[in-house]
């Protein structure tokens, strides 16, 4: 190990003199890195770790206004900027090294929805100094702080794997449309990334002219736009992966419950887990015709005084927010529900036809939301119920074959990143070359983190068989 | 016979071996140069001209280690120009024709100057081994020189072949008879070789150009000079003529392409993509109707001319006919034609980072027998080969590896022993991922503190570093010691973005439209920063955001390349890697985690079970 100690001597000598780049040194930082450390749509809690310097920010941001060590706390999680309530969790802190990872870690254990992760995730983003881990990150920082020992390292790489065949199963699963996309990018940001050095490398060259760097910009605008519009697609590879969400709503005895073991039991649905209670949702993940549906069964919505009751209510709602359906059943088909609930992803149930009801249907349908009347006693209705659901799931998931759609978070963040680089390079000045082409640097390094490196060798290759080089 | 002892032995007296011996001499190792003839220690054997973009980055780096190539290029340059001038400091690329007679006398001169450095005439036959160390060498006298490390940097030596039209001379350098049991030695460790090619172009007689119809390109009104010691330029400086090739250049070399052996098939090896024979340039870019020619003069009181662009392997009265199609060289005379030279070169991946022969201790490569070319890239790789080589003889080890981080000579060698070469390696600024903190501008800041720490650095550049060291860190502070608001700032004429946010001077000096004077009228206690040192703060505050940025990236590799992989570790065990990782490991013997990591294939689950196994045998080895 004398490389490691003659470098030492290095940075001895290289603070001692003091010379001007240890200001730029001084200001260097690790980053703070987060995650989804539970699996994805499966269970009630959704924990997310935030390792790193900033951990201890992210809360004071995010959830409390004082960090205690080792202690737990349920707190309002807000997001960091606007302010917005996100989600009620359970955050607990744990100042490195001891730790998991060696570093300062917190915990947000969040509800296990997609949209709560999702918003969680997304706040997260911008405290400063936070950004998502990359595969296998926390392990191999809990590796350099002596965490971890040889049997647990495998064990993670086995981890780290299967969460990459699962990435590579979703890509397959998307007919490789998902690859071929990509990599068709890469190939526009190489000549991009070769256009653009080859006005760095080779301007004493005959055959490359100033007009390279503009012809660049040229290429770029349309493969900006392209990634721009591959980011605005719903999120239906998320769906897809964990599943299209349906919640179930009403007053206190609607017969939510006995909706969800009748759907559960209907020959048309194939149970696949049964996941553990989150505090007050329960929910089921079923196939349905083929489609995975995840059911909540949420808590009674009423005016209730009790704090408790209260917190359920609220959590009711939260689940209807991320829920991509939303069944407000009644009895008589009749109540109203809450002004939050969004009409457009509402179905009105009447959930008991075969008591005696007061009026006919056609007395109390309104417009906005037709009524279908079930009876999970008889047996009534279901099956035109989990036609309706399926048919919601399938519109969702339309025009899968067309566009593809993102099949991770973690995808999503790299491509936002090359999005934002793109989008630097092209409206900055380019007068700046240099500062253009690291922005193009930047994006092909995030792409790359997707479809593999960018490697010099490809730009070096675009470059001399386009110009003429060797004057 | 006779015996005389060194610690250290360069074999080759090119830009390589220069820097080498001389590197391995201020180290305090005695050393030894071993040439065939003195008076050609320094020859520029192709283009005249020193630096370029990336090139001039690593004139810089072996500047900031004490090296020669800088200060002798100050001397000799006849037409500096700073490329890509209109661009950021950070793709600057220094650059200057040099006059070969100057050149090789300035060379020469540092040399003859170098304290514990003795030059030794004479052709090496073979090396010495003692129980698998390179012991010394043996001299075709039969003279032995015993020495603990020998640098071979012997170009292209292995194999040459030179190639003009159907002719085929086997030929070291030319006029050198090979050292065939020299060869046979490197052939007989079994090395990995790969063939190469390279072409020149013919040298033409000045007096016979048309000079008249001509474009000339001049040299810049102030010369910027290569060495941080240099304030500046005396030499004379002159222009170089631009002439084009013809339709009627292209029509003869198609006719007569069956001629060159490149499309002969008589040469199979790949030459540079970089530095194509015109035959390739009017073949694969058929649809360009002419290309540049620079009309270079090789001296100023020298008329031989290099015309830069039009390297052959035609034969020689074909290269007469093409070149008299091009304006200017009706007339032309050729001093001597142009060819092309096949080599054999050792695949860099034999070597350890600090450009040692892994299975042959004590013995170091550098230059293009690692398959590269340009002196610049000479010169670097001899630099970092002779402080190894000084280090081992000293008792050390051979261990000083530059950073892809720190240097583009780091670059350059990472690339070399990790990747290998398909053509010769050249270096271009697009090779460092940290381009904008590796510049030449800040070559000695990057790499001055290292040299000085290893001892390379003699006590006159140490003491003017450190001057200039102190100056930023002084003018650094003083700049951070005052800020103004957007308000207070309007009232100084600035106009700055109206957050409310307080900008210290040194964030306004980034501003490429906030000049020092006027900072200087806000705070006038700014006047003790002088305008050099502002100059460079202002550079390092313009990508300072930027910098900051990468800082991540670059602590993570830095971590990555610290941890070293022992030669002979056992990729085999690890049974949980995939058997297509394990085979790529064993193959390619990355020598730290950083190398591993950029295998084709290596995903980071890889990398972390390497790692693990890493620590398991090494805590292993501990307590065995």
């Amino acid at each position: 190990m004398l490389a490691i100690a003659c470098l030492g001597r290095f940075w001895l000598v290289w603070v001692a003199i003091s010379s001007v780049s240890a200001y730029a040194k001084a200001m260097a930082d690790t980053s703070t890195i987060f995650a989804l450390s539970s699996g994805a749509g499966k269970a009630g809690v959704a924990v997310i770790r935030v390792s790193g310097p900033a951990a201890r920010e992210t809360i004071l941001r995010m959830a409390a206004p004082e960090v205690l060590d080792r202690r737990a706390g349920f707190r309002r999680i807000v997001h960091p900027l606007s302010g917005t309530q996100l989600d009620s969790a359970l955050v607990l802190f744990f100042a490195g090294p001891r730790s998991e990872t060696g570093e300062d870690i917190a915990e947000f254990q969040v509800h296990g929805g997609r949209a709560v992760v999702r918003s969680v995730l997304e706040a997260l983003a911008h405290v400063p100094g936070c950004r998502m881990a990359e595969a296998g990150e926390f392990a191999r920082r809990a590796f350099n702080n002596g965490k971890l020992d040889l049997v647990e390292i495998e064990g993670l790489a086995d981890l780290v794997d299967a969460e990459t065949d699962a990435q590579r199963r979703l890509a397959l699963r998307s007919g490789g449309v998902l690859s071929t996309l990509y990599e068709a990018w890469r190939a526009r940001l190489i000549e991009i990334a070769a256009l653009t050095e080859a006005a760095i490398d080779f301007s004493d060259e005959g055959d490359v002219s100033t007009a390279a760097f503009n012809l660049a910009l040229t290429r770029a605008h349309p493969l900006l736009r392209d990634i721009k519009a591959h980011l605005e697609d719903g999120h239906r590879g998320e769906i897809l992966r964990d599943g299209f969400r349906v919640a179930l709503l009403g007053p206190p005895n609607a017969g939510k419950s006995s909706l969800l073991n009748a759907l559960a039991r209907r020959d048309a649905a194939i149970v696949s887990e049964l996941a553990g209670t989150t505090r007050d949702v329960i929910e089921v993940r079923l196939e349905l015709n083929g489609f995975p549906v995840i059911v909540a069964d949420t808590a009674g919505i009423r005016d209730a005084e009790g704090a408790i009751e209260q917190e359920g209510i609220r959590r009711s709602m939260s689940a209807a927010r991320e829920a991509n359906l939303i069944l407000w059943l009644s009895e008589t088909g009749f109540e109203s529900p809450p002004s939050e609930i969004s009409r457009e992803t509402m179905i009105a149930i009447r959930s008991k036809v075969d008591l005696e009801s007061p009026t006919t249907l056609q007395d109390y349908q309104d417009d906005s939301s037709p009524t279908l009347g079930i009876s999970t006693k008889t047996g009534a209705g279901l099956d035109g119920l989990i036609n309706v659901i399926t048919q919601q799931a399938s519109g969702a998931l339309s025009d899968f074959d067309d566009a593809p759609v993102i099949a991770r978070a973690r995808h999503r963040a790299q491509l936002e990143i090359a999005a934002a680089s793109l989008s630097d390079a092209l409206g900055g000045s380019s007068d700046d070359l240099e500062l253009r082409a690291e922005d193009i640097r930047r994006a092909a390094h995030a792409l790359g983190r997707i479809t593999g490196r960018v490697d010099v060798e490809d730009v070096l290759d675009q470059i001399f068989s386009r110009f003429c080089i060797g004057k | 016979m006779a015996s005389k002892r060194f610690d250290v032995i360069v074999v080759g007296g090119g830009h390589a071996g220069c820097e080498a011996a001389a590197a391995s001499a201020r180290m305090g190792a005695a050393t030894a140069l071993v040439t065939h003839r003195a008076d050609t220690i320094g020859e520029m054997s192709c283009n005249p001209a020193i630096g370029g973009l990336g090139k001039g980055h690593l004139v810089r780096e072996i500047d900031a280690l004490d090296g020669l190539m800088g200060r002798v290029a100050d001397q000799a340059g006849i037409q500096f120009r700073l490329l890509n001038r209109s661009k950021g400091p950070a793709v600057h690329g220094p650059r200057t024709q040099a006059d070969r007679k100057l050149y090789r006398q300035a060379m020469q001169a540092a040399i003859a100057e170098t304290a514990g450095l003795t030059v030794i005439e004479g052709g090496v036959e073979d090396l010495i081994i003692d129980e698998g160390r390179v012991g010394g060498v043996i001299l075709s006298d039969g003279a032995r020189l015993s020495a603990a490390a020998v640098v071979l940097t012997t170009g292209t030596f292995l194999n040459g072949l030179i190639h003009m039209g159907d002719q085929q001379i086997p030929a070291g350098r030319t006029g050198e008879a090979p050292a065939l049991k020299l060869s046979d030695r490197l052939y007989a460790l079994g090395l990995t070789l790969g063939r190469l090619k390279t072409g020149t172009p013919a040298r033409l007689d000045g007096k016979s150009i048309d000079w008249s119809g001509l474009e000339m390109q001049d040299a810049d009104a102030d010369p910027v000079p290569f060495s941080f010691l240099t304030d500046r330029i005396t030499t004379r400086q002159i222009a170089c003529g631009i002439t084009r090739t013809t339709a009627a250049t292209h029509d003869i070399i198609r006719a007569n392409l069956a001629k060159s052996p490149m499309y002969s098939g008589q040469i199979g090896s790949v030459g540079p993509r970089y530095c194509p024979s015109i035959e390739d340039k009017v073949v694969r870019f058929a649809d360009r109707a002419s290309h540049q020619i620079f009309l270079e003069p090789e001296g100023l009181d020298d008329d031989t001319i290099y015309p830069n662009g039009v390297s052959t392997s035609l034969p020689v009265e074909v290269q007469a006919a093409f070149l008299r199609t091009m304006p200017g060289l009706e007339n032309v005379v050729i001093r001597r034609p142009g060819y092309a030279i096949e080599y054999d070169y050792v695949d860099p991946r034999e070597l350890t980072q600090a450009l040692e022969v892994k299975r042959l201790p004590g013995l170091f490569l550098a230059g293009q027998i690692n398959g590269t070319t340009g002196y610049e890239e000479a010169g670097a790789q001899g630099i970092a080969a002779g402080i190894n080589a000084a280090r081992l003889a000293g008792g050390g080890q051979a261990d000083v590896a530059i950073s892809r981080t720190e240097g583009y000579l780091g670059v350059m060698i990472d690339d070399l022993v990790s990747r290998g070469v398909s053509e010769p390696y050249r270096m271009f600024t697009s090779r460092a991922e940290f381009r904008l903190k590796l510049r030449a501008d800040n070559a000695d800041q990057r790499l001055t503190p290292l040299g000085i720490a290893l001892g390379v650095v003699r006590s006159g550049r140490q003491a003017a570093y450190e001057t200039k060291a102190r100056a930023l860190q002084q003018g650094f502070n003083l700049l951070n010691q005052f800020s103004i608001t957007p308000n207070e700032g309007a009232k100084h004429g600035l106009s700055l973005n109206r957050d409310g946010k307080r900008r210290t001077a040194y964030e306004l000096l980034a501003y490429p439209e906030i000049e020092l004077s006027q900072l200087r009228s806000i705070w006038p206690e700014l006047a003790e920063v002088t305008d050099g040192t502002a100059r460079q703060l202002e550079v390092d505050a313009r990508y300072a955001a930027y910098v900051r940025r990468q800082d991540e990236d670059v602590d993570g590799l830095r971590r990555d390349e610290a941890i070293l992989i022992p030669a002979d570790f056992d990729y085999a065990t690890i049974l949980s890697l995939s058997t297509e990782a394990r085979t790529k490991l064993a193959r390619q013997r990355p020598s730290t985690i950083a190398q591993a990591a950029r295998i084709e294939g290596m995903t980071p689950a890889a990398v972390l079970v390497l790692l693990g196994h890493l620590k398991a045998t090494t805590a292993a080895l501990k307590s065995a």
